[in-house]
């Protein structure tokens, strides 16, 4: 891996400039994305919406022993900035003898992130669910996990897709972040790239425009999806 | 007897809903249950299959189960005694993500862990009967409120209950729509199914019904054969009720 780092890097030199340079460098980067920047974010986001939809089943339990944990970890991790949640795991925990990989690191922090914040898409979603619906389940003999699990997840699914959405573009534009723990992902390549040619403007204009492609189709998807699941009208 | 009940009571914070009532509910017999709104009835019905959890009350059914409320009944007998009676309601609830004929199998097939192609059988059966077979593989919002309500019936009917309950049934459809449920409703009676129905249909209740029950302010006021309670009512407050009904100005 990191001999063809180097390669890819050092056909790139302080001389290049203009087309030259933005075609050269594009490969770099598209590599850093590749390996990095999607598996990321796919890893992440789905570990965390499994994270998710626990800590949202113990947030909307009756019994406190469930509730509170699920409570402080949304409240710590919304209420502190995900650079300072990524900078204790990877360069806080050595101190405890705990040493963790950049990329690892990486997916402990935004998976915990994405848990957090979908987390409470997720229990809105189930919040909006009729009660009703939890009737209906009660009374064809159902208990509570098999309402929850056949009727109202299915239902919370649906309207929780467009807000959860939200959720993975931002992650997919967060995990550039992972580049200040040397995690040589899309923005990490670019970095290099303008340190060694100084066209700061071009390289890094050129990494905004792979994100936005990125995240444009990922919107796509996203369209896809909720199209898919629209076959029928929730009431 | 089907279903005994001695001393229902049920309190919402401060608010007495149910005041000490009894039922009893006969073996293929229709039930009416009728009263002005905010007088307990659907309250009542609902703690029939515990979606209220009466606060007192004693209920006995033919085959020996018991369940006092006085003490918290546990989640098995809470369980049991749902299963025991099919729950048709005013907003007809079917799960919109599922088919007309998925919402008929979802009880036997989940549930009761029935085997698959009989209860698709059954079902398709039901649907039938209720008259909605050509739309079994429609989902609800396909489906006007009557045939919503249709299949709400036969999703109650697939678990094979003892007793059917239905939550004003009618009350939230348009009028024209009110006669296919009612007709519905009318066949199962002929069968014979035990029914307990909240309702305001004042001839329909007369027709199909064994026993009326009219309800005020938590209490049964006044119980007997429709002819009895519907035609010649004794308690001032049941004609008052009934005069409303049937003379809206």
């Amino acid at each position: 891996m990191f001999p063809l780092n180097n390669m890819v890097l050092f056909s790139i030199t302080g001389d290049l400039q203009g087309w030259e340079l933005f075609v050269n460098s594009l490969l770099p980067m598209f590599l850093g994305a590749i390996k990095y920047t999607i598996p990321l974010t796919l890893i992440s986001f789905t570990l965390g919406l499994v994270l998710a939809l626990l800590t949202a089943i113990m947030r909307l339990s009756k019994s406190p022993i469930l509730r509170v944990p699920a409570v402080i970890y949304v409240s710590a991790i919304r209420g502190t900035p995900l650079l300072v949640q990524l900078f204790i795991i990877f360069y806080g925990l050595p101190s405890l003898n705990i040493t963790i990989d950049p990329f690892p690191s990486a997916i402990i922090a935004f998976s915990l992130n994405v848990g957090a914040y979908a987390s409470e898409i997720i229990r809105a979603s189930i919040l909006s669910i009729s009660k009703g619906q939890w009737e209906a389940g009660y009374t064809i003999g159902m208990t509570q996990n098999t309402v929850l699990k056949r009727i109202i997840i299915p239902q919370a699914a649906r309207v929780s897709v467009p807000p959860l959405s939200n959720t993975f573009i931002s992650l997919v534009k967060d995990t550039s972040l992972a580049s200040l723990i040397l995690v040589t992902e899309l923005f990490r390549r670019a970095q290099e790239i303008a340190a060694v040619t100084y066209d700061f403007m071009l390289i890094y204009i050129e990494a905004a425009v792979l994100y936005w492609i990125i995240c444009f189709l990922l919107s796509l998807v996203q369209q896809a999806l909720e199209k898919h699941l629209e076959r029928y009208t929730a009431t | 007897m089907l279903l005994s009940i001695k001393g229902l009571a049920k309190s919402f914070g401060d608010l007495e809903v149910l005041k000490n009532i009894d039922v009893e509910i006969e073996k293929g017999k229709v039930l009416s249950i009728m009263g002005p709104s905010g007088s307990g009835k659907t309250t009542m019905l609902r703690c029939l299959n515990g979606l209220e959890q009466p606060d007192k009350g004693i209920f006995t059914f033919d085959d020996g189960l018991t369940l006092n409320f006085e003490n918290k009944i546990n989640k098995q007998e809470a369980l049991k005694l749902r299963r025991k009676a099919g729950m048709v309601f005013q907003s007809y609830n079917l799960f919109p993500h599922k088919t007309a004929l998925e919402n008929v199998t979802e009880g036997p097939i989940i549930v009761q862990k029935r085997n698959k192609n009989e209860v698709n059988q059954m079902a398709e059966g039901l649907l039938e009967k209720v008259g909605l077979k050509d739309k079994m593989h429609l989902y609800p919002h396909q489906l006007s409120g009557g045939q919503q309500q249709r299949v709400g019936i036969a999703r109650a009917l697939a678990i094979e209950p003892d007793l059917m309950l239905f939550d004003e049934p009618t009350s939230a459809l348009d009028p024209e729509l009110i006669g296919e449920v009612l007709t519905v409703i009318r066949d199962l009676a002929k069968e014979n199914w035990t029914m307990a129905i909240v309702t305001h249909e004042v001839q329909f209740a007369s027709q199909v019904s064994d026993e009326v029950i009219f309800m005020d302010d938590g209490y049964i006021v006044e119980q007997g054969p429709p002819e009895e309670i519907l035609k010649a009512p004794k308690e001032k407050r049941t004609q008052q009720f009934l005069d409303r009904i049937l003379n809206p100005s």
